[in-house]
């Protein structure tokens, strides 16, 4: 048996590339964008990223004839050269199912993105989608509330709940900060949010933040008669604090937490626990991101933190604009949101999904629009974005010329006017503007609105972009 | 004045935009519903049904002398429009907008009580 001869043979060899597997409907499916160093055949590029993300070392072990090692062996089944970019492949990689740990995204993710990103005979790599099995995603929880049991608790139906950051997002003491809180809520928001980098700072300590926006959130819930929410920051140093801080929240009465991508996947997991047994909204904010997601060579692309994070058990997430400040390409931003929020979906790589997806009844992400957006841009927010989205404004809110409860009683006519039209049957993409305009004659908050901001507009090329284009076919 | 609903912000719907709303919402397959109460509480899920949602009726006209009913029944309380989706994934109400207020709005009071420390426990009256 050359196979088990001590010494280091290629990983193909090794049994790490298999052209003719058929991956089993129990295996989890990854897809990899390798570009393999100069003279490295992709094939054995592809067969090392699954040996790497498996059961391989760099030479021959003699222990694998212990084990039933050709099922815990991860096999590259299918290689691609990626359109248009010369020296890239996707590589289609299958894994067995018991490999993973039930219920955990940190041993899920400690094997595919594990060892295998600094590789020396890869250039770069990027993890750019993953099919979950049924079988696995069962052992989840998923979102905490979901967005059934999120519109009922609020009492908020068929049109896009209307948000706000706090600003400026540093130096604002306790009292001046639930002003903001108050004023954008009673102007007609349903949310408020903190930051992503509120905690517990000088300027103002975390208690002092919450006693204070939940006396703002209760004030303007009894001046509109409605459900009113403000996302409170709990993410803290360590776990402990993050619970103690979320209980008070609790003891408040607040109907929403908050915490930041960057406390890591486990803590992510026990704060979705928490939430689901402590009847709470969790919002998460996708801090840090775009460190490993926007570049396309290397990293991992935002849609797979979308399916970990449906899996981990969060109910709201930041996944773009389209039209903000913010990377946004229309067609990986509908990969994204349909991710988050449909029961299925097919593969469509337009889109960047290149699996099919069930998601086995797993509860459905609020997707979160936030990031230099503003009441002239409603109907195009909710062409691309649908009805199911927190559309955030914050400096569309709060830098508002007259005032923040003005400014947010424009965002809300401007909201419900379009929702109104669309239900109409009118064309919101062609007769948005006029449709805003009919509104702003009787509505002088959005009249200054649109005055405002009518010229802002951030028109760059996306970074993060589809690799194959749509183009018309006779399906078969 | 209460800002529940789809469309609290905008002008009072005419029975022509009333109409538009539960044509769109027939066109989805969704039941229709009307509700009213004189507690507009913002936790008060459950309004007294005027009648059984109108899982059969396919007719804005239908529906609109239904809401017509509820409304001269209890033209001093509030009436709600509610779309129900039965569809797997939601079974869940898509659509909520007001079609009738009072009069006179009743205020909503904050009342605060003192806790321990500086919390305060909060009920809306």
């Amino acid at each position: 048996m050359d196979r088990y001869k001590a010494g280091v043979i290629s990983y193909k060899k090794m049994g790490y590339w298999e052209p003719d597997y058929v991956p089993k409907e129990t295996d989890v499916l990854a897809l990899f964008r390798i570009t393999p160093q100069e003279g490295v055949d992709p094939e054995e590029a592809a067969a090392a990223v699954a040996g790497e993300s498996s059961t391989a070392t760099w030479t021959v072990v003699w222990t694998d004839r212990l084990t039933a090692c050709e099922v815990y062996r991860a096999k590259a089944y299918r290689i691609d050269p990626v359109p248009g970019s010369p020296g890239q492949y996707f590589a289609y990689i299958a894994y067995d199912l018991d490999l993973f740990e039930p219920g955990s995204i940190a041993n899920l993710t400690a094997s595919i993105i594990g060892n295998v990103f600094g590789f020396k005979a890869i250039k770069a790599l990027r993890l750019e989608d993953m099919r979950i099995p049924v079988a696995y995603l069962k052992t989840f929880q998923g979102p905490a509330t979901g967005i059934v049991v999120e519109r009922e608790r609020l009492d908020k139906f068929g049109r896009p709940l209307l948000g706000a950051t706090t600003k400026p997002k540093l130096g604002l003491s306790a009292r001046n900060y639930g002003r903001v809180v108050y004023e954008a809520l009673k102007g007609g928001l349903d949310f408020v949010k903190d930051d992503e980098n509120i905690n517990s700072q000088p300027f103002m300590h975390w208690r002092d933040r919450f006693l204070n926006c939940m006396e703002a959130v209760n004030k303007a819930s009894a001046a509109t008669g409605e459900v009113k929410g403000h996302y409170l920051n709990v993410t803290a140093a360590t776990m402990e604090d993050m619970y103690e801080r979320a209980e008070f929240a609790r003891e408040l009465g607040s109907v929403i937490v908050m915490i930041d991508l960057v406390i890591g996947y486990t803590a992510i997991q026990s704060m979705a626990k928490w939430a689901r047994k402590n009847d709470m909204i969790l919002h998460l904010h996708r801090a840090g991101n775009s460190t490993y997601a926007r570049q396309k060579n290397h990293g991992m692309s935002f849609r797979v933190i979308c399916k970990w994070m449906r899996m981990a058990g969060v109910d709201h997430l930041h996944a773009g604009t389209v039209v903000g400040k913010l990377e946004g390409d229309p067609h990986m931003i509908k990969g994204f949101y349909d991710t988050l929020r449909e029961r299925h979906t097919p593969a469509s790589l337009e889109n960047g999904l290149f699996f099919d997806q069930d998601w086995a009844s797993l509860n459905k992400v609020m997707p979160v629009a936030s990031g230099g957006i503003h009441a002239g841009q409603m109907h195009q927010l909710i062409h691309y974005l649908g009805e199911d989205v927190v559309l955030q404004f914050g400096g569309g809110t709060i830098g508002h010329p007259m005032g923040i409860q003005a400014g947010a009683t424009a965002n809300r006519v401007a909201l419900e006017a379009m929702i109104l039209a669309r239900n109409e049957g009118r064309d919101l993409w062609n007769e948005g503007p006029q449709i805003l305009e009919a509104a702003a004659r009787w509505c002088a908050p959005l009249r200054a609105a649109l005055d405002t901001w009518k010229d802002v507009s951030f028109n760059y090329a996306s970074t993060d972009t589809a690799d194959f284009v749509p183009t018309a076919t006779v399906s078969a | 004045m209460i800002t529940q609903g789809q469309f609290s912000f905008l002008p009072p719907l005419s029975d022509a935009q009333i109409a538009a709303q539960v044509g769109y919402a027939l066109k989805n397959g969704w039941a229709l519903s009307v509700e009213h109460t004189d507690d507009p509480h913002p936790r008060n899920t459950y309004w007294e049904m005027h009648g059984m949602p109108m899982f059969d009726l396919k007719d804005p006209a239908g529906i609109l002398m239904q809401i017509e009913d509820c409304r001269s029944t209890f033209p001093d309380h509030y009436v709600r429009v509610i779309a129900f989706d039965s569809t797997r994934g939601w079974e869940a109400p898509r659509m909520s907008f007001i079609v009738n207020r009072p009069k006179e709005e009743p205020l909503l009071r904050l009342e605060r009580q003192e806790a321990q420390g500086r919390i305060l426990r909060y009920t809306v009256r």
